[in-house]
C-alpha cells in the first residue's frame, strides 16, 4: 500500500510495544454493534495507472473552457494564468503546510498573506483586509452579519443586481440567523430606487458592481443614501479584473468590500475551491471575521508576522466569535498573490484594458447579429444581450455547436420570466478574433 | 554527542564558537537568505506578464474609469521565482517532517491527487456551463458523495460546504429546518466543554444558547449527564467523536438513544473521523448528521490555512432538508438542482456557497480513496491509531496523561503536569521542539486540560520516524527536569526568526504594508 510506510512486521513490533495482541484491542471503547469487518460495495485500492484511466475517462467527459470558444461568466472567469503560478504554489513547502499556529517556522506563508492583505486593500482601496474567506458568496454573507454587528441593526437591502447565488447565500445565512433582509426585484440597481428602501432599520445595502448583468454602477451615491440612515455600504465585486479599469469601492464610500479573486490566479475548478476578498475601514476591524496577518517583532527586534486579534476568533472565544470560521484559503491567496505580483500596476491595468476591448468587441459583434440587443449602458467584461429565443435554448445550441456562449438568466432566476430572453455573456482576454467570429456565426446560424 | 546515525549532535567546538561569531556583512547566512516585502523589492513599471495594450482601448465604463494609481508592485519573472521560492524556504511543512498536529490532522498528501485535479476536464470547468458539457464532472461529484455515505453509513450527503466549520454550520441548519418543519422552536444546543470552539461559535450563529457539557473523569461525555441537560427546549448536541482528547465516545449509542427520545437531533463533528474509517460508520452509532474534512480524513492539502471541504452526511429524518444545489440522476443523465423553483427541490434550506463546492478538492479526496480502496482506508485508519498509540507507549513514562493509560485513537493527549516546578511552560516546551526538526504538537487545546499537548502522529509517518520524534521528546522531557531551562525559554534559537512578539502584534495592529513616506506624513 504505497501511501503506508508501515509493514507487518513493524505493526507487529509495534503492538508488542504498546502491550496488545491486536490492533482490534485500540478499538475497545467502539461498541460491537458499529463495527464492521469491510465495506463490500466499495472498490479495493487502485495503482496509479488505474487511477488516472478511471478519472482521466471522467474528465474526458467535461468540455474545458480551454477547448472552445468560451464566453461564460456571471461569477467565475477564464483568464489566462502564467505557468510560474503554479508551480510556485505546488512548492511542498506551501502546498503541505498547515495554518501558520508556530510563526516562527511559518514565516513563508504568513509573510504573503501580509502582502496578500496589502494587495487586497489596494485594490478596493479600503484600509484593511482579511487574510481572506472561502469565497465571495460566503465572504458576502459574513459582510451582512458583520454589518449587523456594527450598526446593531438587523436589516438588509440587497440591489437587484446581486449575483443570485450570492443572495441566496445572504438570504439563507440571514434567515437562520433571524435577520430580515429586503431583495429588491433585478430592475432596481438604479440609486434611487435603492434609496428609496433604505430606513432606520437599515444595517447595510449590498450592492455588486458591475452588477450580475455586467452593467457599471456608481456607488457614491448609494453609499451617501445608506450613510445618511446610519447604514453602511456592501460592495460587491465579482470579477476582480474590473478593479483595474474601474474605480475602487473605497473611494465610491463602501464600508466593507467583498470580493471573488478566482479571476487571478485561482482557475475555474466548477466553482471551487476560490478565493474571497475581505477588506473594510480601520475603524471596524475589530468587527471583521476570519483571520489575519500582522507584522511584529522578534526577540532581536527583527521584522517577523503572526497571525493576530485572534480574540474575535472561535478558538478562542467560542460562542462570542465574530464567525464561526476556522480555515481561510491559503494556497489560493497565494495563488492570487503571485500572479497579482507578476501583473503588477502596469499589468493589471493592462490585462483590465485588454478584457474591457475585448467584450468591447464582442458585444459589437454579437449586437450585430439579426434580432439581438445588448442590453447594457456601460460594461467592463460582461453584458447582455436579449434573444428572440429563450436564452437556456440558444446557450444549449451554441454547446451543440462546441460554443460555449454565456449563462442565460433564466438559469439564475427561473421565476423571472420576463427575462428567460437574456444572455449573460462575459469575454475576457483568453478570447481571439477567431473566438469572437465562431460565437457570432454560431449564434447568427441559430437564430435564423 | 552523536546521533543514531552516528553523525554528531553538535558542530565541533571551534567551529561553533566560529560560526556563531560570525556577522554576515547580508545579514543572510549561508542558504538562509533573508526576503523583503514585494512592495519593497517590486516596482510599479515592472511586469511577469507580457500584454500589449489595444491601439485604440475603448471606454464603455460610463464616469466610473479608474483615476490614481492603484500602488501595485510588480515583479518579472525571475525575481517572482526567487521571491516566493525564498518564502516556502521559511516554512515547515509535511514534506519536510513530523507534522503531529492533533486535531488539525497533517498526513501524506499524494501528488497523484494534484495531477489529477489538473486534469482540464476538472479544473478548466466552468460552474454555470450547461450540464450537458459536464456530465463527468458531476459524475465524479455523485461517485464521491457514494464513497461517503458508505463509509458513513448515512443515506445522504450535502457536498457543497466549503469548510469543515461550514459544513458544521450546513448541518446544523439542516436540523433547524427539520424542527421548523415540525413547527418546534427549540433554543438551546449542548455541546461538550472539549469541543472544538467552532461548535459552539456555530450554534450561537444560529441563534441558540450553548449549554456546556463536562466532562465525567476519564475524559468522556456521561450519558446520564446529557440527560440531565435534555429538556424539550434542547434542539441538538454537538459531540466530536472520537472526541479531542483523543478518546472514543464508548457511550455514544446511549447518548444518540436519550438525545432522540428527548426529540432531539445528534451532530457529530467528524474532524477526527479520520481514526475510524472502514472501522465504524456514524449512521450506525445514531449521528443525525456529520461534517468531513476532506483534508483531514482524504488527505485534500491543507496550503498554509486551506482551501478546506466539508461536505456533510445526513441522516433519513434530515435528508430532505439538505442544501441546493445537490445532484439527481435525469433521464439525460445527471442534473443538478440549483434553485427552490425545481420541482425537486423538495424542503431544501436555501444555498450555502455559490456553484456546488469545492470541485477541486473532491477531485483530489477521490483520487486519493480510489488509491486506497477499502481495504487501504480501513489499513490506513489503523496505522493512524497504531501510530498514535506507539508514541504514547514511547512517551507515558516520562509525559503525563490526564486520563490514565487508556487506548487512544489516532491522537494522543497529554498535559503539562510533567513540566512541574521546571520552569518550562508549554509553549516553550514546544517551541524547543522547532529547534529539534519538529513541527510543535497542537497545545493549549482542548481547552479542558491544564496545558494540553495533543500529538497525532497520522498513519503517515514510519516507525523510524516515530522513534525519533520520542526519543527527541524523552530527551528534551529530561532536560526540562534536569533544570536546563535556557534550552527553552527562549527557543527557538535556530529559525529564521527567533520567538515573535504576538502581544505587540495585537496591541499595535499593523495589517498591510504602507509606503515609508506616506507613513512619515501620517505620523506628523
Amino acid at each position: 500500500m504505497r501511501y503506508l510506510p508501515l509493514n507487518s512486521d513493524d505493526r507487529k513490533a509495534m503492538l508488542k510495544t504498546i502491550g496488545v495482541s491486536s490492533v482490534d484491542e485500540l478499538y475497545a471503547d467502539v461498541p460491537a454493534r458499529a463495527r464492521i469487518e469491510g465495506l463490500v460495495d466499495l472498490p479495493r485500492r487502485a495503482s496509479e495507472m488505474e487511477v488516472e484511466r478511471t478519472l482521466g475517462r471522467m474528465a474526458a467527459k467535461n468540455m474545458a473552457a480551454g477547448q472552445v470558444p468560451f464566453f461564460v461568466g456571471a461569477g467565475a472567469y477564464k483568464h489566462h494564468v502564467p505557468a510560474t503560478v503554479d508551480h510556485l504554489i505546488q512548492r511542498s513547502e506551501f502546498l503541505t503546510s498547515y495554518t501558520p499556529y508556530q510563526p516562527e517556522i511559518s514565516q513563508g506563508t504568513l509573510q504573503y498573506l501580509f502582502e496578500f492583505q496589502t494587495q487586497v486593500a489596494l485594490l478596493t482601496g479600503m484600509e484593511v483586509a482579511n487574510a481572506s474567506m472561502y469565497d465571495g458568496s460566503t465572504g458576502c454573507g459574513e459582510a451582512v452579519l458583520m454589518a449587523e454587528r456594527v450598526t446593531r441593526r438587523s436589516k438588509a437591502i440587497l440591489s437587484g443586481g446581486l449575483h443570485p447565488q450570492y443572495r441566496a447565500v445572504v438570504d439563507n445565512l440571514s434567515r437562520f440567523g433571524g435577520s430580515g433582509v429586503i431583495a429588491l426585484p433585478s430592475a432596481i440597481t438604479d440609486r434611487e430606487d435603492i434609496a428609496a428602501h433604505i430606513d432606520d432599520e437599515t444595517a447595510c445595502v449590498v450592492v455588486q458592481t458591475p452588477n450580475v448583468f455586467g452593467e457599471v454602477i456608481d456607488l457614491a451615491p448609494i453609499a451617501e443614501a445608506a450613510h445618511a440612515k446610519g447604514a453602511l455600504l456592501i460592495a460587491v465585486v465579482t470579477e476582480v479584473v474590473s478593479l483595474g479599469a474601474l474605480k475602487s469601492p473605497g473611494e465610491m464610500g463602501a464600508d466593507i468590500v467583498v470580493a471573488e479573486g478566482q479571476s487571478l490566479g485561482v482557475g475555474l475548478n466548477f466553482g471551487g475551491p476560490y478565493v474571497g476578498l475581505f477588506a473594510t475601514r480601520e475603524k471596524f476591524l475589530r468587527q471583521m471575521p476570519g483571520r489575519l496577518c500582522g507584522e511584529t517583532v522578534d526577540a532581536h527586534g527583527r521584522r517577523g508576522f503572526v497571525l493576530t486579534l485572534s480574540t474575535r476568533e472561535q478558538h478562542i472565544r467560542r460562542e462570542k466569535a465574530t464567525s464561526n470560521i476556522c480555515t481561510n484559503s491559503g494556497l489560493c491567496c497565494l495563488a492570487f498573490t503571485i500572479h497579482l505580483s507578476l501583473l503588477g500596476e502596469e499589468g493589471f491595468r493592462r490585462l483590465a484594458a485588454l478584457n474591457h476591448h475585448n467584450a468591447c468587441l464582442l458585444a459589437d459583434a454579437l449586437g450585430g447579429v439579426r434580432g439581438v440587443e445588448v442590453l447594457n449602458r456601460s460594461f467592463f467584461n460582461e453584458f447582455t444581450i436579449r434573444t428572440p429565443r429563450p436564452g437556456a435554448e440558444v446557450i444549449a445550441a451554441l454547446a451543440d455547436r462546441g460554443i460555449l456562449g454565456g449563462v442565460p438568466v433564466s438559469r439564475l432566476r427561473p421565476s423571472e420570466k420576463a427575462m428567460h430572453d437574456q444572455i449573460i455573456v462575459a469575454a475576457t482576454e483568453v478570447n481571439t478574433d477567431a473566438d469572437r467570429a465562431a460565437y457570432k456565426a454560431a449564434l447568427s446560424e441559430v437564430l435564423a | 554527542m552523536m546521533n543514531r546515525e552516528g553523525r554528531p549532535t553538535t558542530p565541533a567546538a571551534d567551529a561553533a564558537a566560529i560560526g556563531d561569531q560570525i556577522e554576515t556583512f547580508t545579514g543572510n547566512r549561508g542558504l538562509e537568505i533573508e526576503e523583503p516585502l514585494l512592495f519593497e523589492i517590486g516596482g510599479r513599471e515592472k511586469s511577469g506578464v507580457d500584454i500589449d495594450l489595444p491601439e485604440k482601448p475603448e471606454n464603455r465604463l460610463g464616469k466610473m474609469a479608474r483615476g490614481g494609481e492603484i500602488g501595485l508592485a510588480g515583479l518579472s519573472e525571475p525575481e517572482a521565482m526567487r521571491h516566493y521560492v525564498r518564502l516556502s524556504r521559511r516554512n515547515y511543512a509535511i514534506d519536510l517532517g513530523v507534522y503531529p498536529l492533533g486535531s488539525c490532522t497533517m498526513k501524506h498528501n499524494p501528488r497523484l491527487n494534484e495531477r489529477m485535479a489538473r486534469l482540464p476536464g476538472f479544473a478548466d470547468i466552468h460552474p454555470l456551463q450547461p450540464e450537458s458539457t459536464v456530465q463527468g464532472a458531476l459524475e465524479l461529484i455523485d461517485t464521491l458523495a457514494h464513497w461517503l455515505k458508505t463509509l458513513t453509513g448515512m443515506p445522504a450527503v450535502a457536498m457543497s460546504p466549503k469548510a469543515g466549520a461550514h459544513g458544521e454550520l450546513c448541518g446544523m441548519m439542516a436540523i433547524r429546518a427539520a424542527l421548523e418543519a415540525r413547527g418546534d422552536k427549540r433554543s438551546i444546543v449542548l455541546v461538550p466543554e472539549s469541543a472544538h470552539g467552532t461548535n459552539p461559535a456555530t450554534a450561537t450563529y444560529l441563534g441558540y444558547t450553548v449549554q456546556p457539557i463536562p466532562a465525567r473523569a476519564d475524559g468522556t461525555v456521561d450519558p446520564e449527564e446529557v440527560k440531565r441537560h435534555l429538556t424539550p427546549e434542547v434542539a441538538a448536541i454537538m459531540l466530536t467523536n472520537p472526541n479531542t482528547c483523543g478518546l472514543f465516545e464508548r457511550d455514544v449509542i446511549a447518548i444518540a438513544d436519550a438525545v432522540h427520545a428527548a426529540g432531539a437531533f445528534f451532530y457529530c463533528d467528524g474532524a477526527n473521523f479520520n481514526a475510524i474509517v472502514g472501522k465504524a460508520r456514524p449512521g450506525d452509532l445514531g449521528v443525525d448528521a456529520m461534517h468531513i474534512n476532506l483534508h483531514k480524513t482524504f488527505s485534500t492539502p491543507h496550503g498554509g490555512g486551506g482551501p478546506g471541504a466539508g461536505p456533510v452526511v445526513l441522516s433519513e429524518a434530515l435528508a430532505p432538508f439538505a442544501p441546493l444545489p445537490f445532484i439527481v440522476h435525469g433521464k439525460d443523465g445527471f442534473r443538478l438542482v440549483e434553485t427552490e423553483q425545481d420541482p425537486d427541490a423538495g424542503q431544501a434550506f436555501g444555498r450555502m456557497t455559490a456553484f456546488h463546492g469545492q470541485m477541486g478538492m473532491y477531485v483530489r479526496a477521490l483520487s486519493y480513496m480510489l488509491s486506497h480502496g477499502s481495504d487501504g482506508l480501513r489499513q490506513a485508519s489503523e496505522d493512524a491509531v497504531l501510530n498514535a498509540n506507539y508514541v504514547r507507549a514511547g512517551l507515558e513514562d516520562l509525559m503525563s496523561l490526564p486520563f490514565g493509560k487508556r487506548p487512544s485513537m489516532h491522537e494522543v493527549l497529554f498535559d503539562d503536569s510533567f513540566l512541574k516546578g521546571t520552569g518550562v511552560t508549554t509553549l516553550d516546551f514546544a517551541k524547543a521542539m522547532i529547534d529539534e526538526g519538529f513541527h510543535p504538537m497542537t497545545v493549549y487545546f482542548p481547552l479542558v486540560v491544564h496545558g494540553a499537548m495533543l500529538i497525532e502522529p497520522t498513519e503517515s509517518e514510519s516507525r523510524a520516524s516515530l522513534d525519533q520524534f520520542v526519543s527527541a521528546l524523552r530527551n528534551l522531557v529530561e532536560a526540562a527536569k534536569s533544570g536546563d531551562k535556557s534550552r527553552f525559554t527562549g527557543a527557538p534559537y535556530l529559525t529564521p526568526v527567533g520567538r515573535l512578539d504576538e502581544t505587540r502584534a495585537a496591541r499595535q495592529p499593523v495589517l498591510r504594508w504602507r509606503e515609508p513616506r506616506l507613513h512619515r506624513d501620517a505620523a506628523e
